[in-house]
């Protein structure tokens, strides 16, 4: 059945059971990213230690994807370089772009393979790629603050 | 409700609209519940356009020859078959491309009127003016007049939503005041449904003076409008949901009205007399139609009225009417669903949006849509209202004459579906 390609167990249980949810203290910038075709919104929050991603924390309310996909990106980037964690996001961005037809790196992307199904449904890619916008700019923010 | 002599044929209805044979999601039957977003199109719409094109196309109102005056006859032939649907005269009928040109046509031609004449003056506003709107519009029915407001200094108020989704209309006699200007509402919720009471408004509206201008997309298709009965001075709607094509839309205005006010797109063929320094404009409707028109489009639309008359308005009410009320009993009888507008089928229409707990609406859609069913998620443009009746996003299904009891059904157990796969049951 479709449904199940697109909704994986990993997904299904990063929604009901979020990782690193709920924002915290200290963080040196947070993004608020709305998605306006739908209203779903995420507020995140990044804590950088000399060029490695000491924290990110995050709440918001939308979808079972949105949500689930920004547990997964802390998985990802939590404790990583700032630049591996990029490649991440590019790598996951790539994912999520590739209409179905991208093979995902288990190694970059651990549980974000999980997603790939959702990659099949256009108006669904926007929702996966919310909380990765809001890390993004996040980071850009942070980096310009102590630029 | 009156019931007509015989109800309509659903079948028969069916057999016009080539996209409903189609299947979906892996040979799925489609079950196409997302008419208020958009109505599909039965044959004989898009045979009207395609016959058009292939017998009468030419620009209308220019040149002179054979294929110009069929193109221009034609044009105006659908003109007054849409003015004649909603109980007005030809003159007051303006084709827009969608019915937010329609409204931003009347807001921008009243930012307009400072710099006009005398005759204007009814629509000029400033600070001190106050523009009263609902907090159930569509964006299409509330930006333009935010806009309107802030290029003005005019205020922007609004009539408050009751927690059944019916307007609060207790302030009506402190929020339509001597300030008041415009007063903008919905005929009947894109969202919750609900039909609104015009004739209170109006009155209210025509105490102090105000115009009153009347989003009729989600009315005019679905059962028999008369703005002259109702009494509003501008009202528009859109062709795509009345088994029109998409690019046109309608805008009425009360001919004075229209006859005093001021153009908002200026050009070609909406012109009386050009200088090198100025010029003068031609009457209303034409006033408001520059440059080549839409026409194959309005010609289909044409065609549409035709296609609903035949029908019967009345039995196209009558049968959405079933649907909504079946609709919503269904939706009630599963716990944890809520309804997000009037739960009984009064004074409403087949709009109706709902949110089950513990699944997102996004969710619930994309369950339906494995099924084979097209409903909208989101906000459906109607973000205020969302946030008033305290949901982030709905799932709203929206029924038109070509929908079956079957249908309704499939919906509710779709949403059971929806609990069961999400583990919330």
């Amino acid at each position: 059945m479709q449904l199940q390609q697109m909704y994986q167990e990993i997904i299904l249980d990063h929604y009901k059971n979020p990782h690193g949810r709920g924002l915290r203290d200290p963080f040196d910038a947070e993004s608020h990213q709305i998605n306006p075709t739908c209203g779903d919104e995420v507020t995140l929050r990044v804590k950088l230690d000399g060029g490695t991603v000491a924290d990110v924390s995050y709440d918001g309310q939308g979808c079972s994807i949105s949500q689930a996909s920004t547990s997964v990106l802390t998985d990802l980037v939590v404790g990583k370089p700032v630049d591996e964690a990029f490649r991440k996001m590019d790598a996951f961005v790539e994912l999520m772009q590739g209409r179905g037809q991208v093979e995902p790196d288990e190694d970059v992307l651990e549980d974000g393979i999980a997603f790939a199904g959702v990659a099949k449904y256009p108006a669904r890619v926007k929702c996966a790629l919310l909380g990765w916008m809001a890390f993004k700019d996040a980071v850009a923010r942070s980096e310009g603050a102590r630029a | 409700m009156t019931t007509t002599a015989t109800p309509l044929d659903v079948e028969t209805v069916r057999a016009d609209f080539p996209i409903l044979g189609r299947t979906v999601r892996e040979g799925k039957r489609l079950v196409y519940l997302d008419s208020g977003a958009t109505s599909q199109r039965p044959r004989q719409v898009l045979d009207a356009e395609r016959a058009f094109l292939e017998t009468a196309n030419a620009a209308v109102h220019r040149g002179a020859h054979q294929l110009a005056e069929e193109a221009t006859d034609a044009y105006e032939a659908a003109r007054q078959k849409v003015a004649d649907f909603v109980g007005v005269d030809y003159g007051e009928i303006v084709f827009t491309k969608n019915a937010t040109e329609g409204v931003n046509l009347v807001a921008y031609a009243m930012g307009n009127a400072a710099a006009a004449g005398p005759e204007a003056e009814r629509f000029r506003l400033g600070p001190g003016d106050e523009i009263v709107v609902t907090e159930m519009e569509h964006h299409a029915n509330l930006v333009p007049w935010q806009q309107l407001a802030q290029r003005t200094g005019a205020t922007l108020r609004w009539f408050g939503v009751t927690d059944e989704g019916r307007l609060d209309l207790s302030d009506v006699d402190e929020l339509v005041n001597e300030r008041t200007k415009v007063v903008a509402f919905t005929h009947q919720s894109n969202v919750l449904g609900t039909v609104n009471p015009v004739r209170a408004l109006v009155d209210a509206a025509a105490r102090v003076g105000a115009l009153t201008v009347l989003d009729a997309c989600q009315s005019v298709p679905h059962g028999p409008v008369d703005f002259r009965a109702l009494g509003v001075d501008f009202a528009v709607f859109s062709g795509h949901k009345m088994l029109g094509p998409s690019g046109v839309g309608v805008l009425y205005g009360r001919r004075a009205l229209l006859e005093a006010l001021p153009p908002f797109l200026t050009g070609g063929s909406m012109i009386e007399m050009v200088q090198m320094a100025s010029s003068t404009f031609a009457p209303p409707p034409q006033r408001f139609e520059a440059g080549v028109p839409m026409t194959s489009q309005a010609v289909a639309l044409g065609a549409a009225v035709d296609y609903l008359n035949a029908v019967g308005m009345d039995r196209v009410a009558e049968h959405e009417h079933l649907l909504t009320e079946v609709a919503l009993r269904g939706l009630a009888e599963i716990p944890g669903v809520r309804v997000v507008g009037p739960t009984e089928a009064v004074d409403r229409g087949g709009a109706v949006s709902f949110v089950v707990e513990g699944i997102h609406a996004h969710d619930v859609g994309q369950v339906l849509d494995s099924l084979g069913i097209a409903v909208r998620v989101g906000h459906h443009c109607a973000w205020p209202l969302h946030r008033r009746m305290n949901a982030a996003a709905t799932v709203r299904a929206s029924f038109y004459l070509y929908n079956t009891l079957d249908e309704v059904a499939a919906l509710v157990e779709g949403v059971r579906e929806a609990q069961r796969f999400f583990g919330v049951a």
